[in-house]
């Protein structure tokens, strides 16, 4: 055995340059600028939501009732509404709320569609066949009546909404999921995990959840999205999270109601924000699918 | 991704032609006394084909192998040749069981493979390896080399300790002509035939007794065959390993096979040592087989007879009755096509199944 160790091998290692993340992302917003613009949406969300405290210039829950329904001003850059709150102080606290329901409703949701589908895929068979069922049924759904039915099982509040629209998310990832890993699953580096006697759950999480991972995230970037606009639906419909927290649905909905026509600026731009949110998550998520999939990407 | 230098060594064996039938002989130890260490008796793996989703009702069988014998000696190696779909991946998927077999028996260490619990297969499965065909999809590309070569071990628990582990995968990638640095390395930064390489590393990682190779050599291009055929003859002779070698390309086999055995649609036909089967084939279908083997030779390719099998290979969803091969046997008479011939020793240690003969 020494012998062997001492000989040079054969084959050696090149090493290769590593690309700077600058220059990847510079790279990424030239060859996808609408992506890139769909990046610079979410970022700016972000940025509202976690330096909230800095940027509203206003309490986002005090009233005032001697500054009702002010025009965009100076000193009010959207405007106040109803109760004299300023408007662009709750557009930026409602990104957190958005951000909020979003990402973990779409994470979690898409997280347990993710090893639902690898897991049917891989067992396949009667399993698969009566698993697909059961999905075709909750998918049968659509998303907002889904969600409408959890709440009215547990009620409102912005725990329950994260709920609700967490499970209507999981079969669509589930079904979507499946059919990657049906591929996977007859490939040769899963019949060497199963010629080597691996359990069932280390095939599933080691050797087919990783190689189903461009999906998977593709799911979650259209999720948020979809999530954020189920989210303010529900609010407007007074299911959803309840004042006087900040969210956008919810300051649409007492906008547009009443003041449509004497204040606008009230729903207009609550709007015009969930608007953005939900374009700048898509565009990013067709980025993502364009990255991701190797077949679409041309290089 | 630009391959290292070619060290001289390599070099030569690039500009080499792929190994030649007879040209280049391995020294064949005497194998005759040496123990038997797997049999396959009467082995059957029949797919039913089946019709309706929620209630399946069966409309036929695939015999895809279709009751076939042999045995392996320790530190034999035996050649599986066919056409494309005779049977002979089955053959070797079901000693892994990754497909359970329909009848016979798969004797290994005095155990039958086949009706074997989990928990007992699972600690036989140390033992028996496997190297694929596909060296880009044989290995799981979220992966690093070094964790793919390991994970055998880690499973079997052969090295526990990861100090160990970790230097066993660096011995294991030089034992097969990497450079230990390839551990921290994804599969998509090498090349086909190092990706092999890599394949072998985790089939020997186990220290097996037994290796599948499926179609080893393959998908791989000729001067990398080359190189992988010396490893593998190598490895044979270090480790004293056992090789079931499944394959289409007559040469290679000759090359490195000690006996042949020729499958067509789900049975073997005809199995004998290598040089006999090459010298001396007595089944019209290995006869064929031989002939369709081009020499490179201009001259002699003009001049020699050759016997093209007419007509393609039957369905094996209905395969023909009596002798399977007999609608396109040059040499078939009205018996064949009513009797299966028996699979009978013609000469010592040359089998054929053939009642022409």
């Amino acid at each position: 055995m020494s012998a062997v160790a001492d000989v040079r091998p054969e084959i050696e290692v090149v090493e290769r340059p590593k690309t700077g993340l600058l220059l990847r992302m510079l790279q990424f917003s030239i060859r996808n600028p609408l992506g890139a613009a769909g990046a610079l949406v979410i970022v700016i969300m972000f940025v509202m939501a976690l330096l909230a405290d800095f940027i509203a210039p206003y309490d986002p829950v005090a009233n005032a009732f001697d500054r009702l329904h002010q025009p965009p001003s100076a000193e009010n850059w959207f405007g106040t509404d109803q109760f004299g709150r300023d408007v662009f102080s709750r557009i930026v606290y409602g990104a957190r709320t958005a951000l909020l329901v979003g990402f973990v409703s779409s994470v979690v949701g898409a997280t347990i569609g993710l090893v639902l589908g690898v897991a049917s895929a891989y067992f396949g068979g009667r399993v698969d066949l009566i698993f697909q069922r059961v999905l075709d049924i909750f998918m049968a759904f659509p998303l907002i009546i889904m969600a409408l039915a959890v709440i009215a099982i547990f009620g409102t509040g912005a725990q329950n909404v994260i709920i609700a629209i967490t499970i209507p998310f999981i079969p669509r990832c589930a079904r979507v999921v499946r059919s990657a890993a049906l591929s996977i699953r007859e490939l040769p580096y899963i019949d060497a995990a199963r010629a080597n006697g691996f359990s069932h759950s280390r095939i599933i999480l080691r050797h087919m959840v990783p190689n189903v991972m461009a999906p998977f995230l593709i799911m979650i970037t259209a999720f948020v999205g979809q999530a954020i606009l189920l989210e303010a639906s529900l609010s407007y419909l007074g299911l959803g999270v309840q004042e006087p927290t900040p969210a956008w649905g919810l300051m649409l909905q007492g906008g547009a109601e009443e003041y449509a026509e004497s204040a606008p600026w009230i729903a207009i731009f609550p709007g015009i924000a969930i608007s953005l949110a939900v374009f700048g998550f898509s565009l990013f998520g067709d980025a993502v699918r364009d990255e991701l999939d190797p077949k679409l990407r041309s290089q | 991704m630009s391959m290292a230098p070619a060290t001289p060594a390599e070099m030569s064996e690039a500009g080499a032609p792929p190994p030649q039938a007879g040209a280049a002989t391995a020294p064949r130890q005497r194998l005759a006394d040496a123990p038997t260490l797997i049999t396959v008796r009467n082995l059957k793996m029949h797919f039913p084909v089946t019709e309706g989703a929620l209630f399946p009702r069966l409309v036929g069988q695939v015999k895809a192998v279709d009751g076939i014998s042999f045995a392996i000696r320790k530190g034999e190696t035996l050649g599986l040749v066919g056409e494309s779909g005779c049977g002979k991946t089955t053959t070797g998927r079901c000693i892994l069981r990754l497909e359970h077999a329909t009848g016979g028996e798969i004797l290994f260490d005095g155990k039958n493979l086949i009706d074997l619990d989990r928990k007992s297969m699972n600690a036989l499965r140390r033992k028996i390896q496997v190297i694929f065909q596909d060296p880009y999809s044989s290995l799981n590309p979220r992966m690093k080399i070094g964790d793919i070569i390991a994970e055998p071990m880690l499973v079997h628990g052969t090295e526990p300790d990861k100090a160990a582990r970790d230097a066993r995968v660096m011995e294991l990638l030089r034992l097969c002509g990497l450079d230990p640095r390839f551990a921290d390395r994804f599969p998509h930064e090498m090349s086909g035939g190092q990706r092999q390489r890599v394949g072998i590393a985790r089939a020997l990682s186990v220290r097996p007794e037994f290796i599948i190779c499926d179609e080893a050599i393959s998908a791989l291009d000729v001067s990398i065959q080359a190189q992988i055929i010396n490893l593998l003859e190598d490895l044979r002779e270090q480790f004293g390993l056992t090789y079931l070698f499944i394959a289409h390309d007559l040469s290679v086999v000759r090359h490195l096979c000690h006996r042949v055995a020729v499958m067509y649609l789900g049975k073997i036909v005809e199995m004998a040592d290598c040089d006999e089967l090459y010298g001396n084939p007595l089944h019209p279908y290995t006869q064929a087989l031989l002939a369709a083997v081009p020499i490179p030779d201009p001259e002699i390719e003009k001049t020699r007879a050759h016997h093209i099998v007419k007509g393609e290979v039957p369905s094996p969803i209905n395969p023909p009755s009596g002798c399977v091969f007999h609608p396109r046997c040059p040499s078939a008479v009205a018996e064949c096509s009513k009797s299966v011939p028996e699979f009978r020793e013609v000469k010592p240690g040359h089998f054929v199944a053939c009642s022409v003969i």
